[in-house]
């Protein structure tokens, strides 16, 4: 594929970063990354991965655009109210660069349909609002040997990694094996969550996809960092692969998916538990 | 200016590098009407597409671009050949392509 003049415009400032150039373009608009959620975390990150020229994006959420998303949601406006979060996501995306497909996921994502869904995929992203989800899709991009970039957001902090565990790397259970009990960590419903940190997190989630993408620099697989916004600091661990790991030890004793029900049935529209948008 | 500067280099030098006319050009590219960065990059771009050890000639008509460029182009690693001004509006960059990593 020969760059266009266009493209060649549209891309100029990255192309000429070592490492990137005209293949590195081209690994872009190959690449297919799948974002689960359209929320706080999944709106900055993609789109930044839209503007880079990542050539599919898939949206996954079947939630619709609510008043109090705005705050932090920032693929959607306030005329989108009402619709659907991977519509306006969509909408968005596509109105920023027409380049990019973007293919929409409204429906619930579960134990019966995510590794269908993420299969077409070559990476994945976390952006989800809850822990059924987040260990849905870690079990998931196990089975399937996606890489998956997770990020996790609560009031004034973050949390980053990769893993990869299909290439030595740990998993979401290595550090977390079960989902914590109903009602033992706040949701941002509860506790709340700054704007500002979801971007810089969701936009981390970008920065590492399109590392991961375009093979250079750093990768976060094996290590942990963990964000704190108020003080700016940050703390890495290193993180190897827990050899006791229900899903990626030696001796797993999670061989399908598990669907955990959602820890809040209060609201219609559950927003979120630590590590959520 | 630029003329002048790689003439006198040249001239010093019986063995070294090759004449402007001398070198075997593998591939002319038409910059002229573009300014920087689109200089750079498509200069870039075809460098990228060529094979490692092929020259490539460039043609521009800004003045900043035929200083630019072969900075840029330098920085990043290729060799610059020759730099001469062509005619009283236009600059030929002679550079040869290199193999990174």
């Amino acid at each position: 594929m020969k760059l266009t003049e266009e493209q060649i415009q549209r891309y100029s400032r990255q192309i000429i970063l070592p490492g990137v150039g005209g293949k590195g373009q081209r690994k872009l608009a190959e690449a297919r990354v799948f974002i689960m959620g359209a929320g706080g975390l999944g709106s900055p990150a993609a789109l930044y991965l839209a503007a880079a020229g990542v050539g599919t994006i898939g949206l996954a959420d079947s939630d619709r655009v609510e008043l109090n998303n705005l705050q932090r949601q920032i693929l959607h406006r306030t005329c989108d109210v009402g619709l659907l979060k991977v519509e306006s996501g969509k909408t968005t995306l596509e109105s920023l660069n027409p380049e990019v497909r973007v293919q929409i996921h409204p429906e619930r994502v579960t134990s019966t349909n995510v590794r269908e869904i993420i299969r077409s995929y070559d990476l994945c992203m976390d952006g989800s609002d809850n822990f059924p989800t987040r260990f849905l899709l870690n079990d998931a991009c196990y089975f399937e040997k996606k890489t998956l970039i997770s990020g996790a957001i609560l009031r004034f902090h973050g949390q980053l990694s990769t893993f990869k565990p299909h290439a030595g790397g740990h998993c979401y259970r290595c550090l977390f094996p079960e989902p914590p009990p109903p009602g033992m960590v706040p949701s941002c419903q509860e506790a709340g969550v700054l704007g500002a940190v979801a971007g810089i997190i969701g936009l981390f989630q970008a920065n590492e996809a399109l590392k991961e993408i375009l093979g250079i620099g750093q990768s976060m697989v094996g290590r942990f960092i963990e964000f704190d916004a108020l003080n700016l600091s940050f703390c890495e661990l290193k993180i190897q692969r827990n050899p006791q790991c229900p899903l990626c030890g030696e001796n797993p004793t999670i061989k399908e998916l598990i669907q955990y029900s959602q820890t809040c049935t209060l609201e219609p529209v559950v927003e979120a538990q630590w590590g959520m948008i | 200016m630029f003329e002048s500067e790689v003439e006198a280099g040249g001239a010093d030098k019986h063995h070294g590098v090759p004449e402007f006319q001398e070198v075997h050009v593998d591939k002319e590219l038409d910059l002229k009407g573009k300014v920087c960065p689109y200089t750079f990059v498509e200069s870039m771009l075809a460098l990228e597409e060529m094979e490692i050890g092929q020259v490539l000639r460039v043609i521009v008509d800004s003045g900043p671009s035929a200083c630019d460029v072969p900075k840029s182009l330098t920085r990043e690693g290729y060799e610059i050949l020759e730099v001469g001004k062509i005619n009283e509006t236009e600059w030929a960059i002679v550079v040869r392509n290199k193999e990174f990593e």
